[in-house]
């Protein structure tokens, strides 16, 4: 004797957590099933296979009516078929838009197109998230790309007002769209260490503070997901900095007068100064490029963390050294870009501490 | 009595898309009623048109009122070609014509296609202005309420009732009119639901006159069914109960201990405490009678049953006159009634006087066409024969009324098996005619009558018992005969008084029958009955035995034609009545005594029963105090003693067959392992396995035993269809796998709801039907309920503080649980943190308090949010060391628009009449639907699971959006009477024909209540539940 529909519909939709996150993971209802019976689950109810098999069915199935909900939450909210109360519709939104670590390290910076997305059984290979998943996650961040890409306003705030996310969420949703959008490179092996946090907290601060919407009374182009281009294009004037040869010197005696005795690295950076110098500088002129923009990222660790790192540099004397180093522009006569400098070194210098690590 | 309806169509939201090329709608609405319609403009180019419509009047009779559905018809416009349909909303304005109910309809209805289900959502308000108030209830039956609770609503009180009522209409059903050949399917459904609409209207009206002629103002235990005879038509029957309610003064209605519409009666005295009894003793008389009768059509009747405890009768020394004299008055008030039958289940404090046992009749008929559907006359006769059969029964039982009255139909191609049953009872005639005749006899009738073992007394004269049986004195007042089991229909009486707690007991049933065609047909089935009745009525007589239990409740036994078998489903609660004797065992014999190993194997099945027996008893909690032996009634046991069935030969059409089921008198229930059949018999007894730990079952209102509910409710339906292998399909087989199915279900139910533990299923809810040959389909409804393990609530024995405490009882703890489904595990929630940042934004950011505390949900703190920020301050190129990022520093000023802010509002659900730890303080009206839904690609719906999944999660959304837009939050006394499934998957086609009902409501919790009471009265009280988005 064989079931051909076996189904449970209640007045209040039940969800079951476990078997959502076996959903979400992109199992299949016969994994789903292997997996539930090995966490014991059988022995803590005393339930049979048959009953786990056709409850993950009716799990899967409500799952997949909720699916076409979730790609718009509003809807989810408003739609009248599923009497979902509002913090369980909380949970099934927020974990649906969750991504994994791994999966994210690998797409951010690449362009949402159909080309990565059939790149996607090779992340799914190498990362170990399921295919399944792996598309979900990936139509997630084209999904909520192509809603917020053309938005005015705050980029965290639009995706969270049109995706009802937890604020945490919207936040990270926002570095993958700033980085998607930016395409910056981030798959280098140099940069592998690179945590999504780190870039995330990076992609924040540019956001803050390098976008048209960075500037107060420039409503009219009020744009979160492109950095600003006349501040790029003011960076260039930044230059003057390291090639104007007694400014440098200055510079470098300004800071070396203020850390003597207080670096453990002091004479290293003494050394290095110019060389380090010149490389924020450099980047700071060059980023009028899309192609340095992309690599950003790599310029930074090849041309300040990893001279630092090899010198072997405690956090605390980079921390000293950089704020050392963008204060004492401060005192240098003859340099006129003070609030420039302040707003690319601000962001820079808390992007380079968040990434100078092993 | 004219009226005037007036409609407005205000907005529309998630229309599908109707122009691929702009994948937009240009969307406008048509509003019908009767043969009027209006039109809106048409909304061009959007998925959430605002119609903003003028108000469509429709100037219509008070007849039309009752018996049209407003009909709202959503289209997009096509300049070049026919407008496509979008989809429909029927609106029934029933709940309207009434005063007290609702006084507008308002709000989102879900637009619903018999193809595509459901397709965005419609704002509509609907309004009715009825002429001359004063004289609208002659004409046509305005004004009638209906009820589909079984008791009297709890905002009222009975002041008369006045008894049954029943009506049927008929017609020819679309589906087979030769006009079906050529119209699409969406036609044809939409045709079909609209006349099922209609006729149920009409039904309503002609019950409502009924009612009015009978001097009542309510229909309560109003039970409408469809019957789908196929070619020969389409009937819609309804019965009911019709009464002259009293709304209660709003301020007692406020009382929480004015939970029953009792207050003002005079409680019973106290229960006596259990007296020493008597021994256990057994048996179970069944008498049935049977008429086979060949009319013009061929029908034949079966064998029915009365399933009872036993006569009484000698009725105690003192008692005896006023029995009597109350039996003689009763008598007079019910005879003037052609069926003294109430669809009631549950009685007003003192009403019932005594039970008799169940009575039940069965008929199987031959349908043919209806040839005339104004005249249902054949149909009308086949009722009145049955409840004919009923009332000769409940006679027979010494009992002048039938309670807990139901009738259904089971029916395969051209034959139809027509039920109805009741429980046998003797009523108190003070509610049943006005006037004060009563005065003394009132008070003398309540000190004879002890209010917890009164209603099992037997209501007949010992010495004139219809069939052989045994009585003891009851074992609580020691002054009258009980019978040693009980079998009812109803709910267990509020004063009841029981040791344990209840339990579900179902009795399931397979026969296979031969394909046949019409009269052999129908002659093989009515020849099939009567074992089947015997066999399930055997049946729970051992699984109640085994649970140690003597009483059952709320039984319904429910048999199934199909072209080859029957299948027989009965359903219980079963509990210990400590009136009644304590139970036998069940003892195994075998029939070769002499051989040594099949002792054996006899003695160790034995073993296992009484192990099954002690387990079941600690399970349940049942310990009846230890009675010292006395001499009363004491009957000598008898050998054990097969019971007989006996059939007389005869043909003559008049004669009654005496079908005795008794199983003798006996010390213990002795079953004889004669034969394979008693084998299994015995082993599908023991293959019920006890739900898990922390579950309870019942298919009763509510659990005896239980009564500390706490307040989640979760309602469900469950379906599943099975395909049996058609390989040696044997009797036994079959009904192993119809065991199996069941088990199977209940198992999965347990395992679903596990997170509500500890609860109960209460109202649980069997339906079989035969949609195939192999296929079984059964569908389950019943509400899961929580209760709290730790405060179990002291049993009384009082009447008075039983009462007082089932209504209180709730209302202290309910503090320590979740309100409201939006309000729980805020403190688990996972994003808690998250929402005590944005609260302290909040906080930062000017929200108001009383904003902030209005935001019951997460989401909405979020929106809120969004709003907030957009209010903040400018964003700065500060250093980051100085403020996180996060801060609404940070955000720039913007001001978006308010997003919408409407969540949709909660609408409980419940099969049960009431809601744990709240007050129904208002009944909106009845809900009556009826719904179609077809497809014609299976397959990319998610087969015949996802299809059904899919509608029965509509249908709830529809129920749920019509009580809303009545300003009502929950539905009680829900059922879904009808589930008929198609399917085709070779031509990847399915249709599916739902038919629920209800009673809307609007209820308050009773912790609210409270506040609500000290500071405002009554008004405010209805803002605050109410779950209904008034349009703006």
């Amino acid at each position: 004797m064989t079931n051909e529909l076996d189904i449970f519909v209640g007045n209040t939709t039940l969800i079951d957590e476990d078997v959502y996150r076996l959903w979400l993971d992109g199992y299949s209802v016969s994994d789903a099933v292997g997996l539930r019976v090995r966490s014991g689950i059988l022995e803590q109810t005393g339930a049979t296979a048959g009953v786990l098999q056709s409850d993950t069915m009716d799990h899967y199935r409500t799952f997949h009516m909720l699916e076409r909900l979730l790609h718009t939450p509003p809807k989810l909210l408003h739609q009248l078929v599923f009497q979902i109360p509002p913090s369980r519709q909380a949970l099934l939104i927020e974990r649906y838009y969750a991504f994994d670590e791994a999966f994210v390290r690998e797409v951010l910076g690449k362009k949402l197109s159909k080309g990565t997305k059939k790149d996607l059984d090779n992340i799914s290979a190498k990362t170990g998230v399921t295919l399944k998943s792996c598309r979900r996650q990936f139509d997630n961040f084209k999904r909520v790309f192509k809603v917020v890409e053309e938005m005015r306003g705050s980029l965290a705030g639009n995706i969270q007002q049109h995706f009802l996310l937890s604020d945490r969420l919207a936040r990270d949703y926002a570095a993958v769209v700033f980085f998607a959008n930016n395409r910056f490179e981030t798959g280098k092996k140099k940069l592998q260490y690179l945590t999504f946090g780190d870039l995330a907290f990076c992609a924040e601060l540019m956001i803050q503070n390098w976008t048209p919407g960075a500037v107060a009374d420039s409503q009219l182009d009020d744009m979160d997901v492109d950095l600003d281009k006349e501040f790029l294009q003011d960076l260039k004037e930044l230059k003057v900095l390291v090639a104007d040869k007694d400014l440098l010197d200055l510079h470098k005696s300004l800071v070396c007068t203020a850390l003597r005795g207080k670096l453990s690295v002091f004479a290293e950076m003494e050394a290095n100064f110019k060389n380090l110098s010149r490389g924020l500088v450099n980047i700071a002129s060059k980023l009028t490029h899309t192609k340095d923009v992309r690599d950003l990222f790599v310029d930074l660790v090849e041309k300040f963390i990893e001279p630092c790192r090899s010198d072997r540099w405690p956090l605390n004397d980079v921390r000293l050294f950089l704020n050392q180093y963008s204060a004492s522009v401060h005192s240098l006569d003859g340099f006129r870009h003070q609030t420039l400098w302040d707003r690319y070194m601000v962001t820079l210098r808390s992007c380079l501490l968040r990434m100078y690590h092993d | 009595m004219p009226g005037k309806l007036k409609v407005k169509i205000v907005a529309g939201r998630h229309l599908p898309v109707m122009d691929r090329a702009s994948d937009l709608t240009d969307a406008f609405v048509e509003v019908k009623f009767g043969n009027t319609t209006f039109k809106t403009d048409v909304y061009h180019k959007s998925l959430n048109p605002q119609w903003n419509s003028e108000w469509f009047k429709f100037e219509v009779d008070d007849e039309d009122l009752q018996d049209e559905p407003l009909q709202i018809t959503v289209l997009d416009h096509d300049t070049y070609s026919a407008n496509d349909a979008i989809g429909k909303v029927y609106i029934d304005i029933d709940p309207l014509l009434y005063s007290e109910a609702a006084t507008v309809i308002s709000g989102w209805f879900p637009i619903y296609d018999t193809i595509h289900g459901i397709r965005g959502e419609i704002n509509v308000v609907v309004k009715v202005d009825l002429f001359n108030d004063l004289n609208r209830f002659r004409q046509s039956s305005c004004g009638v309420k209906f009820f589909c609770t079984t008791s009297i609503p709890k905002c009222y009180r009975a002041v008369i009732i006045h008894g049954f009522v029943e009506e049927l209409v008929v017609n020819e059903d679309p589906e087979y009119q030769w006009i079906d050949r050529i119209r699409t399917p969406r036609a044809s459904n939409e045709a079909r639901q609209r006349l099922i609409s209609l006729m149920s209207g009409e039904l309503q009206r002609k019950i409502g006159l009924k009612v009015l002629e009978m001097r009542g103002n309510a229909v309560v235990g109003y039970l409408q069914c469809f019957d789908l005879e196929g070619e020969s038509g389409l009937v819609v029957r309804a019965i009911g109960t019709a009464c002259t309610l009293d709304k209660l003064s709003s301020t007692a209605a406020f009382l929480p201990a004015c939970n029953s519409p009792s207050k003002e009666m005079k409680e019973s005295p106290l229960v006596h405490p259990p007296s020493h009894g008597c021994r256990s003793t057994h048996n179970s008389p069944i008498h049935t009678a049977t008429g086979s009768r060949l009319t013009q059509n061929f029908s034949v009747s079966v064998p029915t049953l009365i399933y009872t405890g036993m006569g009484s009768g000698s009725a105690g020394k003192e008692g005896g006159p006023f029995k009597a004299l109350l039996r003689q008055q009763t008598q007079s008030a019910l005879e003037q009634r052609e069926f003294p039958f109430f669809t009631l289940t549950a009685f007003p404090p003192g009403f019932l006087v005594h039970v008799g046992g169940v009575v039940s009749a069965r008929s199987v008929k031959l349908l043919d066409r209806i040839h005339n559907p104004d005249e249902p006359e054949t149909r009308d006769a086949w009722w009145a024969e049955i409840r004919q059969e009923i009332k000769s029964h409940a006679k027979a039982l010494g009992c002048h009324a039938v309670v807990g009255y139901s009738e259904s139909t089971s029916i395969c191609e051209e034959v139809c098996i027509l039920s109805a049953s009741g429980t046998a009872a003797v009523l108190n005639p003070r509610f049943l005619q006005d006037g004060t005749v009563e005065g003394c006899l009132e008070q003398r009738l309540e000190e004879n009558l002890p209010a917890g073992c009164g209603f099992c007394h037997i209501p007949y004269d010992e010495l004139n018992m219809p069939f052989p049986a045994h009585l003891t004195y009851c074992y609580s007042c020691r002054k009258q005969k009980v019978p040693d089991v009980l079998f009812t229909t109803i709910d267990l009486p509020a004063d009841a008084t029981v040791i344990g707690k209840g339990c579900l007991i179902q009795a399931r049933l397979c026969r296979l029958k031969k394909k046949a065609q019409a009269e052999a047909n129908a002659t093989a089935i009515s020849n099939l009955l009567p074992f089947m009745e015997y066999e399930v009525h055997t049946q729970l007589m051992n699984k109640l035995k085994l649970k140690g239990m003597n009483a059952l409740f709320g039984l319904r036994i429910q048999i199934t034609v199909g072209e080859n078998m029957l299948m027989g489903l009965a359903s219980a609660t079963g509990v210990y009545l400590t009136a009644l004797p304590t139970p036998g065992g069940i003892q195994i014999a075998g029939k070769t005594p002499n051989d040594g190993s099949y002792e054996q194997h006899i003695s160790h099945m034995q073993k296992k029963i009484n192990d099954t027996i002690a387990k079941n008893k600690e399970l349940y909690e049942i310990n009846p105090p230890e009675i010292p032996e006395e001499i009363i009634g004491s009957p000598i046991p008898e050998p054990r003693q097969r019971s007989r069935l006996l059939r007389s030969q005869s043909e003559s059409s008049d004669e009654v067959i005496e079908l005795d089921l008794s199983h003798g008198k006996k010390d213990a229930f002795v079953l004889e392992i004669d034969d394979t059949d008693a084998m299994e018999d015995v082993h599908s007894l023991l293959t019920d396995v006890p739900p898990p730990s922390g579950f309870y079952s019942c298919n009763t209102e509510i659990m005896p035993g239980i009564n500390n509910w706490t307040s989640e409710i979760q309602m469900f339906t469950s379906v599943r269809v099975s395909r049996l292998s058609n390989i040696n399909l044997t009797n036994q087989t079959l009904n192993k796998n119809f065991n199996d199915l069941c088990e199977n279900l209940l198992k999965s139910l347990y395992f679903k709801l596990r997170s509500m533990i500890p609860c109960c299923l209460c109202h649980v809810n069997f339906t079989v039907s035969l949609p195939e040959d192999e296929l079984i389909q059964v569908t389950v409804t019943a509400v899961a309920i929580t209760f709290d393990k730790h405060q179990a609530v002291q049993t009384t024995k009082t009447q008075v503080e039983k009462s007082s405490q089932r209504a209180s009882i709730d209302n202290e703890e309910l503090l320590q649980f979740p309100l409201e489904l939006c309000t729980d595990t805020l403190a688990s929630h996972p994003f808690s943190s998250a929402k005590e940042h944005l609260e302290s934004t909040s906080s930062n950011s000017g929200i108001p308090a009383a904003q902030r505390d209005r935001c019951n949900s997460w989401i909405e703190l979020i929106k809120l949010k969004a709003q907030t920020i957009r209010r903040g301050s400018i964003k700065t190129t500060m250093p980051v060391e100085k403020a996180s990022p996060l801060t609404e520093g940070h955000f720039r000023q913007r001001s978006a628009p308010a997003c919408a802010n409407s969540t949709v509002g909660v609408v409980k659900m419940t099969p049960l009449s009431f809601i744990p730890g709240a007050k129904i303080t208002k009944y909106l009206g009845i809900i009556n639907m009826f719904f179609i839904r077809e497809t014609t690609s299976l397959r990319e719906e998610g087969g015949v699971s996802g299809f059904l999944h899919a509608f029965i999660a509509e249908v709830f959304a529809m129920v749920r959006a019509h009580v809303a837009a009545l300003g009502g939050n929950a539905v009680v006394s829900y059922i879904m009477k009808q589930c008929v499934f198609m399917e085709n998957p070779n031509k990847n086609q399915a249709q599916c024909l739902i038919n629920v009902s209800g009673d809307a409501v609007i209820f308050v919790r009773e912790s609210e209540l409270e506040i609500i009471s000290t500071q405002q009265p009554i008004a405010s009280c209805q803002p605050a539940c109410s779950g209904g988005e008034i349009a703006t």
